[in-house]
């Protein structure tokens, strides 16, 4: 019996070879940690350790309240930047990068190959590009800058395979969507999930990423895309060092293997306060609403503004929508601006967002009252997440919170795709 | 010890358990404890006694990785969560900072809100209602850090033998 994506991932760490099911000690390749490193920090200070073990290992990108949207988050910010000078951690992003899953990739640290713990849940990204990546606490980032260490449990792999090509007005996120909704929240919990079969190769890199980064809701541990072309194309331009591609064996064992046509999907939106209360976008048509978010590491990538965008230009969103703009990163924002498509925002009267989080987890900048309701490209619509704890959370395609934000009223993006 | 139990649905997210608003302040123990399940049941803060037992349907603590969620609980003074089952970052962060969890379908069905129970976390047995209720025990290297009282102390000791 052959070994999937994960066995050989962990195993190659693990220096023998595992399967599913066993408790492996590994030493990742990069940790990673964000406005929490300070709370990390504090851990960190009780193991009584004056030197973190592997500097060069630590990755931070300040990114969940940026910049800092009171006097307790600029402590947070600047009890982070002291520990990064005086560990010398190389790898820091201050808070014009951007949001984590986004400046990690596009610094290239998302490998293939590589093992990557982050202390966030949306970790999971990362297999957008071939990577071993899940999401652990900040009690466990601590005991990794410590120890270079941590116990992991070898996951069972879910395989979904896709067929066919999207019709227009169709994408990533629908799928992803399409499958929450047909599985359920906990469907994939403590298993890799492999994104596969014929059309994986359909998918850009920007809309893999939409996928693993939605692993995360079904429970995943870690999402995987094999390795192809695509990804080689970018690490030629971005990866500064080795890697290695690993690929899941023809015969290795599947806990059960999904198939899904993208041909016969169409635009689909996650209605409250569950991120598996999946219909289609047309069954829910013609609610009205308050905001629309656009953005975020699940859908804050320059083809996600370019399908936005492509939908506002020339028109004006419905004056009862606050319509915001959250780019990922400030790579994306100034690949936007080079574009003209943060023209077309500002024309259509959306409001620029800096890169960051902020609103997705109802930090700050955006932030519902009760009673309102958001249609967004975020990846949670738990109850009160943004605001309010009788607020409301719609999750969709950049192409649906772009028409529904012209029409004032959730809509099918199809009429406004050529 | 015995516990009263308090009684919740499926996935029980971590938004719910702990606001996002509240995940990037640092805030006391008891401060964290005042907080706990704000969003899903306002009553439970003000109500819940040392001692006492959250039983829940599948997924618990299914969403971020803020470890408050778990935090939280152990403030304020939640003996442990029973569960059909845990997301997996949820199940991590518990065991790291000594909230014991414990993954009993039978228990999670056959209770209800109110009710007493007392569980005997080294024979693996819920004791409520004049039934017994057993549960598989942890791995041995997971249960060494809830023994050690979490990870921070466990990884301690690690340092000290090396």
């Amino acid at each position: 019996m052959g070994l999937t994506f994960s066995e050989k991932a962990l195993g190659r760490k693990a220096g023998r070879p595992v399967r599913a099911g066993e408790v492996i000690t590994v030493s990742p390749d990069y940790y990673l940690s964000h406005d929490n490193s300070s709370a990390i920090i504090g851990e960190f200070k009780k193991l009584g350790l004056k030197k973190v073990v592997a500097p060069q290992k630590i990755v931070i990108v300040l990114d969940h309240i940026v910049p800092a949207a009171d006097e307790k988050y600029a402590q947070n910010h600047k009890t982070i930047r002291e520990f990064v000078a005086e560990q010398r951690i190389p790898h820091f992003f201050d808070i014009h990068a951007g949001v984590c899953h986004q400046v990690f990739s596009e610094a290239s640290f998302a490998l293939p190959g590589a093992v990557i713990m982050g202390s966030d849940s949306h970790t999971t990204t990362y297999g957008a590009f071939g990577a071993f990546s899940a999401g652990i606490g900040r009690t466990e980032t601590a005991s990794l800058w410590a120890t270079d260490e941590i116990w992991l449990r070898v996951p069972e792999t879910l395989r979904i395979e896709f067929s066919g090509r999207f019709p227009a007005g169709v994408y990533a996120k629908d799928a992803i969507l399409k499958i929450l909704g047909d599985q359920g929240a906990d469907r994939a919990n403590y298993e890799a999930v492999e994104f596969a079969g014929p059309a994986a190769g359909e998918f850009s890199l920007a809309s893999r990423m939409v996928l693993c980064n939605m692993a995360a809701e079904m429970g995943a541990k870690n999402g995987y895309f094999e390795v192809d072309d695509k990804t080689l194309a970018w690490l030629k331009e971005r990866a500064k060092g080795p890697y290695v591609v690993l690929k899941s064996d023809p015969d290795a064992a599947y806990e059960a293997v999904l198939k899904y046509d993208l041909s016969a999907l169409e635009p689909m939106i996650a209605c409250p306060h569950s991120v598996d209360n999946v219909k289609p976008v047309s069954a829910v048509a013609g609610k009205p609403f308050h905001q629309a978010l656009i953005g975020t590491c699940t859908n804050g990538r320059l083809e996600d503004l370019e399908v936005a965008a492509a939908i506002l230009k020339g028109r004006k969103v419905h004056p009862n929508i606050r319509t915001l703009v959250l780019p990922a990163s400030r790579e994306v924002y100034l690949a936007a601006v080079r574009k003209g498509l943060i023209e077309i925002f500002l024309e259509a009267n959306c409001v620029m967002v800096n890169p960051g989080c902020g609103p997705c987890l109802g930090a700050h900048e955006g932030i519902l009252a009760p009673g309102e309701i958001v249609v967004g490209t975020s990846n949670r619509n738990f109850k009160g997440r943004m605001g309010g704890r009788d607020s409301e959370i719609y999750l969709a395609s950049p192409a649906t919170v772009a028409a529904s934000a012209i029409e004032g009223k959730i809509t099918d993006p199809r009429s406004y795709v050529r | 010890m015995k516990g009263k139990i308090w009684k919740y649905g499926d996935n029980v997210n971590t938004d719910v358990i702990y606001a996002g608003k509240y995940t990037y302040q640092q805030l006391k123990p008891e401060e964290m404890a005042a907080k706990a399940l704000e969003d899903l049941d306002p009553a439970f803060a003000k109500g819940v006694k040392p001692g006492d037992i959250i039983l829940a349907g599948k997924n618990f603590g299914c969403g971020s990785s803020r470890e408050q969620a778990a935090a939280c609980l152990r403030a304020a003074g939640v003996q442990a969560v029973v569960a059909k089952s845990f997301a997996r970052i949820y199940f991590r962060n518990a065991i790291n900072l000594g909230l014991p969890v414990i993954q009993c379908e039978e228990a999670a069905d056959a209770l209800a809100a109110g009710d007493e129970a007392e569980i005997d976390f080294a024979g693996g047995r819920i004791l409520a209602k004049g039934r017994v209720f057993s549960f598989p025990p942890l791995p041995a290297s997971v249960l060494g850090i809830l023994e050690a009282g979490g990870l921070i102390e466990w990884t301690k000791k690690k340092l000290e033998k090396k």
